[in-house]
């Protein structure tokens, strides 16, 4: 098996790694980057707890390989929080609750950051289409939509 | 789920991809990865060499030219789906890419990864049936052109060769009188087709109908181009009786089989109901 030597951007930051061919990207952050916010919930594709943005764009990492990302832009749920503030959407899933056991709110927050930069005033419609990519077992997605547009409040505020 | 070893390579131009695909004959391509990394991770395939086509420039747009929308291999489901001339001429595709898994998938998965797969229970293949697209092949000798009836042989088999890459998707440019529908139920997004229904129709200055293209996925084991049903609307004014009457032969020319998803028997009449609903959307869309 080949192996590849891969440069990434995660969260800002440079990083070098030779990685197998079929390392999986989810892999990499948790295990070789010790990035374990990013989740793996079904492995298969379905849940989004894995979910990351790829050069701006929400993508399942466990169905990506890390090289792959070769060259890449990646952001994961450790690099919302700037200088100990939180991020606006992980603000709103505090202020509405939008969580319970937790498990798929990094994949929520981020596939929630992609949606609004595409579309800053979503309508409740949009942002349940915006996330149907994630389940959550956990919430009943009510209060994740509030969350959403709480951020999507506090996002346009902001700009 | 962890994929078995093999090797990878990168090529940043198509003739590098075409000589890597003729030198190790079991070699894959891979485009989005959204149907193959998930087989490599359940161990239902093996490969020797991956090659990554995603480092290829020029394999992603779509516009019209020369009577023909061209659609690179590696345009996204996503791209499709935001783009403003698709969803202001091309409904059926419009349609089609909103229904594909679900956004997180979209942004990785391409048309042409969707067409090569040739799993009949994908969504492009019906669609590109009821529009009489073109497949544009690349291969060691030039680009070869593949009409889209000729493409699906089998079961997750294709017409391509082992060293040809499929480079483009053509579709008759949309003019006026032209509607479109994509009819699909699904159980919950990111689910696979029950049934689904493509058509892609044509009206002339006079009301008839001139042209007519049906599509049915994940009702056999190839997307099905349900011929008779088409040949009946093609000279009618797409009354009701005529879009029964088509119903029906579509119907007849599914080969569901019962499974988790639904009985034979269920399937077939879920064929025909959306059939009735696609073509009655076509031809309003047709109409404006
Ligand atoms: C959860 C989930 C739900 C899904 N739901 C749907 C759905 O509802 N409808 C639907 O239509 N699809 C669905 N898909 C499939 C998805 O659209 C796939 O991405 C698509 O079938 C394959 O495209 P890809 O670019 O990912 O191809 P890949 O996975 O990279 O490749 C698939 C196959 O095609 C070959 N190939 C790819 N590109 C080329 C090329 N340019 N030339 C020659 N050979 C090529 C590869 O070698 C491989 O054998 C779903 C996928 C997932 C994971
Ligand atoms: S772990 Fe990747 S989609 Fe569920
Ligand atoms: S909060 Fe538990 S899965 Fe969503």
């Amino acid at each position: 098996m080949s192996t590849h030597k891969i440069t990434v951007t995660v969260n800002g930051q440079l990083r070098q790694a030779e990685v197998p061919a079929r390392l999986l990207l989810v892999h990499f952050i948790r295990e070789t980057l010790g990035l374990t916010g990013t989740h793996i919930g079904c492995d298969t594709t379905s849940c989004g707890a894995c979910t990351v943005l790829l050069n701006g764009r929400a993508v399942k990492s466990c169905t990506v390989l890390a090289v792959q990302a070769n060259g890449s832009e990646i952001t994961t749920v450790e690099g919302l929080a700037q200088n100990g503030k939180l991020h606006p959407i992980q603000e709103g899933f505090h202020m509405e609750h939008g969580l319970q056991c937790g498990f798929c709110t990094p994949g929520m927050m981020l596939s929630a950051i992609a949606l609004l930069k595409q579309n800053p005033y979503p309508t409740e419609d949009d942002i349940r289409w915006g996330l149907s990519g994630n389940l959550c077992r956990c919430t009943g997605y009510v209060n994740i939509v509030r969350a959403v547009q709480y951020a999507a409040e506090k996002l346009r505020i902001e700009n | 789920m962890i994929p078995p070893e093999f090797d990878y390579v990168a090529p940043t131009t198509l003739q590098e991809a075409i000589a890597v695909l003729e030198q190790k004959p079991d070699a894959k391509i891979l485009a989005g990865g959204h149907s193959l990394i998930p087989l490599l991770k359940f161990r239902l395939a093996s490969v020797n060499t991956l090659v990554d086509i995603n480092r290829i420039d020029g394999l992603s747009y779509i516009r019209e030219e020369g009577g023909w929308l061209k659609i690179g291999a590696m345009t996204r489901e996503a791209d499709l789906e935001h783009d403003p001339l698709i969803g202001q001429k091309y409904p059926l595709l419009a349609d089609a890419a909103r229904t594909i898994a679900d956004p997180l998938v979209r942004n990785m998965a391409t048309v042409g990864g969707n067409l090569a797969h040739a799993d009949p229970a994908n969504d492009h293949p019906a669609v590109m049936l009821a529009y009489g697209a073109v497949i544009v092949a690349a291969g060691p000798n030039g680009l070869r052109e593949i009409p889209i009836t000729q493409f699906f042989t089998d079961l997750f088999t294709t017409a391509l060769a082992p060293n040809e890459i499929l480079s483009e998707i053509r579709i008759p440019a949309h003019k006026a009188g032209n509607g479109g529908c994509y009819q699909k139920l699904e159980r919950k997004v990111g689910d696979y087709a029950t049934a689904a229904v493509a058509v892609q129709i044509h009206i002339g200055a006079n009301g008839v109908c001139d042209t007519a293209g049906i599509g049915l996925t994940n009702v056999g084991p190839t997307p099905i181009k349900a011929a008779a049903a088409e040949q009946t609307l093609v000279g009618s004014k797409l009354d009701d009786a005529a879009i029964k009457r088509a119903a029906q032969l579509a119907a007849d020319a599914a080969q569901p089989q019962s499974d988790y998803r639904g009985t034979e028997e269920y399937k077939r009449a879920l064929v025909k109901t959306l059939t009735v609903r696609a073509l009655r959307k076509a031809l309003e869309r047709a109409r404006n």
